[in-house]
C-alpha cells in the first residue's frame, strides 16, 4: 500500500502543477486589458494614468516573472492580491469556500444515501413499477437544468407555501435555526442532479454483477438471499459506485455555481462570477485554480480509497 | 429499458419530439407569430391568453415568439458547438489512437486536463473574459466537448486497430490516412453517432447555464437561458416567464439524452439484457 500511495500522491503533486500553469495561461493570456477596462468607466484615461495603474497591478511585469511569481505564491499560499480593494485572494476564498462547501458536502452525502438505496432497490426489482418509477425520476434528475429545478422549488415552497425564504444567507454562529432554513432549498437543489447519477450507476452495476458466476455460485450453494446481495453483489459493485460519486463530487463544483446563483448564496461562485466580470484577475486566477486543486485531491483520495475496497488495485 | 421494442419506440418519440421542435425553431421566421421584439409596455407581464398564447414578458413582448427565437438560437450554438466538437475530438483521438508514442500521449494528457475543471466553470472564466458572442459560445462550448469524443475515438481507435482486415490493409501498404478514413473511421462511427446526441444535450444544457448566469447570449437576443435568468426576477408577477422556457429546455435536453441512451443500448450488442 505505500509504494501505491507515494505513486498517486507523486502523480497528483506534477498534475497540480500542470493544472497552475493552464490555469495561468487561461487567465493571462486571453485577450483584454484589465487596466484599460478599469480605466473606461471614468472615461478617456492618458497613458501615464495607465500606465501608472498597470504598475499599481503588477501588470507591467513581464509574462514571465509573473508566472514565476504565481508558481512560488502557490507553494507559500500566496495568492496575491485583488485588483479591487485590499483583500488577499487567499482570504477572499477562505470567506467563500467553506460556504460552498458546506452545500456540496451536505447534498452529495444525502445524494449518495437515498441513491445507492434505491438503484439496489431498482436493480433487485428489475421490470417492477418501482424500477420504471426510479427510472424515470433519474432521467429527469438528469436531464431538468439544476436551475429550473430551484426556481420551481422558489415558486413552490417560498412563493406559494410560503414555508421557507426564497433566498439569502444568515451564518450558523449568527442564527442556527434561520440558517438552516435558508440552507435546505439549495441542498434539495443541488442533491436531486447528484441523485440521479447515483442511481443509474448503482442500478446498473448491481444488475452487472448479479450475472457473475460467483453470484450464482452463492446462490447455488444456499447461502440466504440476504447475505448474498450485502456480501457477494454489494461489495463488488462497490468500486463504480465510488467512482460515480467521486466523480459527482467534482462536477458539484459545476452545479453549484448555477445553484448558489438562483439562491444568492454567497460561495465560491458568487466570487468568481463578480471577478471575471470585473476582469480582476488574481481573484479569477485563486479560485479556479482552487476548483481544479480540490477535483485533483478528491480523485487521490478515491485512488486511495479504490486501493483499500480492491487489494488488486495496487499491484497494477 | 433493456426491451428492444421498448428501446425502438423511445427512439422514435424522442427523436420525432426533437424533430418537431428543431423544425419549428428553424422556421420561426415564416410562422405566423407575433415578433418577438414588439414591445407593448401595457400589456406587460400577463398570464396566457388568447392574443398571447405563452404570456408577455416585462416589455410586453410575447412569449410564445420568444421562446421560438430563443429555442432557436440555443440550438444553433449546440449544433455549431457539437459539430466542432465532433470534427476536432474525433481527429485528435484517431490520430492518438493510430499513431501511438508522443501525439498519443500529448492529445490524452490534453483531454485529462480538460476534464479536471467543471464544464461551466471554465466556460465562465473564458467566455467572461473573452467576452460574449455566439461565436465565442460556440467556440468554447466545442472545445469542452473535444474530451468526450477524442476518448471514445481514442479507445475505439485502439480496438478496430487490432482487426485483420486493418492489418491487412497496412500489410497491401495501403497509407495511414487511407487506412483511417475507409477502414477506421466507418467502424468506429457508431459510438460517435450516440456521443452526438448526448454532447447536443450537453451543450444545450452548458450555453443555457451561462445565459442564465449573464454571461452567455446577450440581450436583445433570446436564449431559452436567458430567458430563465431574467423571469426569475419576475417570478411573483408572472411565473410563466420562467415556466415556458424551462418547459421546451428541459424537454430538448431530456430527448436528446434518451435517443443517446437508447441508441447506446441498440447500437452495443454487449448492453443487451444489463439496462
Amino acid at each position: 500500500m505505500g509504494r501505491y500511495v507515494i505513486r498517486r500522491l507523486l502523480a497528483s503533486l506534477i498534475f497540480i502543477f500542470v493544472v497552475a500553469t493552464a490555469v495561468f495561461l487561461i487567465v493571462r493570456v486571453l485577450p483584454g486589458d484589465p487596466a484599460l477596462l478599469l480605466l473606461g468607466e471614468s472615461g478617456t484615461a492618458d497613458q501615464a494614468t495607465l500606465a501608472a495603474l498597470r504598475s499599481r497591478l503588477g501588470l507591467d511585469v513581464p509574462l514571465s516573472q509573473q508566472y514565476i511569481d504565481w508558481i512560488t505564491g502557490i507553494v507559500k499560499w500566496d495568492l496575491g492580491k485583488s485588483f479591487f480593494g485590499a483583500n488577499t485572494v487567499q482570504g477572499l476564498l477562505s470567506y467563500h469556500f467553506p460556504k460552498s462547501l458546506e452545500l456540496i458536502v451536505i447534498s452529495l452525502v444525502l445524494s449518495a444515501l437515498i441513491g445507492v438505496a434505491l438503484g439496489i432497490q431498482a436493480a433487485l426489482r428489475r421490470g417492477s413499477i418501482i424500477d420504471v418509477g426510479i427510472n424515470l425520476l433519474a432521467a429527469g434528475g438528469i436531464s431538468i437544468p439544476v436551475y429550473v429545478f430551484g426556481l420551481l422549488f422558489v415558486l413552490v415552497f417560498a412563493i406559494n407555501l410560503r414555508w421557507l425564504p426564497a433566498n439569502g444567507y444568515v451564518e450558523f454562529t449568527r442564527d442556527p435555526l434561520r440558517h438552516i432554513t435558508y440552507l435546505v432549498l439549495p441542498v434539495l437543489t443541488l442533491s436531486l442532479t447528484q441523485w440521479a447519477q447515483i442511481v443509474r450507476i448503482t442500478r446498473s452495476t448491481v444488475l452487472e454483477v448479479q450475472r457473475e458466476d460467483y453470484v450464482r455460485t452463492a446462490r447455488a450453494k444456499g447461502v440466504p438471499e440476504r447475505r448474498v446481495i450485502w456480501l457477494h453483489v454489494l461489495r463488488n459493485a462497490l468500486i463504480p459506485v465510488i467512482t460515480i460519486i467521486s466523480l459527482q463530487l467534482g462536477r458539484s463544483f459545476g452545479s453549484m455555481v448555477l445553484v448558489e446563483s438562483v439562491f444568492n448564496w454567497p460561495g465560491l461562485s458568487s466570487l468568481l462570477i463578480s471577478s471575471v466580470t470585473r476582469r480582476d484577475l488574481p481573484v479569477v486566477q485563486g479560485a479556479l485554480f482552487l476548483i481544479g486543486l480540490l477535483v485533483i485531491v478528491i480523485n487521490f483520495v478515491t485512488d486511495l480509497i479504490y486501493g483499500v475496497v480492491d487489494p488488486r488495485i495496487r499491484y497494477e | 429499458m433493456g426491451d428492444p421494442i421498448v428501446t425502438q419506440k423511445t427512439i422514435w418519440i424522442s427523436a420525432s419530439i426533437l424533430l418537431i421542435i428543431i423544425v419549428l425553431a428553424l422556421a420561426s421566421p415564416i410562422l405566423p407569430l407575433p415578433d418577438p421584439d414588439a414591445q407593448n409596455i401595457s400589456a406587460r407581464l400577463q398570464g396566457p391568453s388568447a392574443d398571447h398564447l405563452f404570456g408577455t414578458d416585462e416589455f410586453g413582448r410575447d412569449l410564445l415568439a420568444r421562446t421560438i427565437r430563443g429555442t432557436r438560437t440555443s440550438l444553433m450554438i449546440a449544433l455549431g458547438a457539437t459539430l466542432l466538437a465532433a470534427v476536432v475530438g474525433t481527429a485528435i483521438g484517431t490520430i492518438g489512437g493510430y499513431f501511438r508514442g508522443v501525439s498519443e500521449f500529448l492529445s490524452m494528457r490534453l483531454v485529462d486536463l480538460l476534464l479536471v475543471f467543471p464544464p461551466i466553470v471554465l466556460a465562465i472564466v473564458v467566455v467572461g473574459l473573452l467576452g460574449s458572442s455566439r461565436l465565442h459560445l460556440m467556440l468554447v462550448i466545442g472545445t469542452l466537448h473535444v474530451a468526450a469524443f477524442a476518448r471514445l475515438a481514442y479507445g475505439s481507435t485502439k480496438s478496430v486497430q487490432e482487426m485483420e482486415f486493418v492489418q491487412a490493409a497496412q500489410a497491401l501498404g495501403a497509407s495511414a490516412s487511407r487506412i483511417i478514413v475507409r477502414h477506421i473511421l466507418p467502424n468506429i462511427l457508431s459510438p460517435l453517432v450516440v456521443q452526438f446526441s448526448l454532447s447536443i444535450g450537453a451543450a444545450v444544457l452548458l450555453e443555457s447555464g451561462l445565459s442564465f448566469l449573464g454571461i452567455g447570449v446577450t440581450p436583445p437576443d433570446a436564449s431559452l437561458g436567458l430567458m430563465i435568468g431574467r423571469g426569475r426576477g419576475y417570478l411573483y408577477q408572472n411565473p410563466w416567464y420562467v415556466l415556458w422556457p424551462s418547459l421546451i429546455l428541459s424537454v430538448i435536453i431530456l430527448c436528446a439524452n434518451i435517443l443517446g441512451d437508447s441508441l447506446r443500448d441498440r447500437l452495443d450488442p454487449r448492453l443487451h439484457g444489463t439496462r
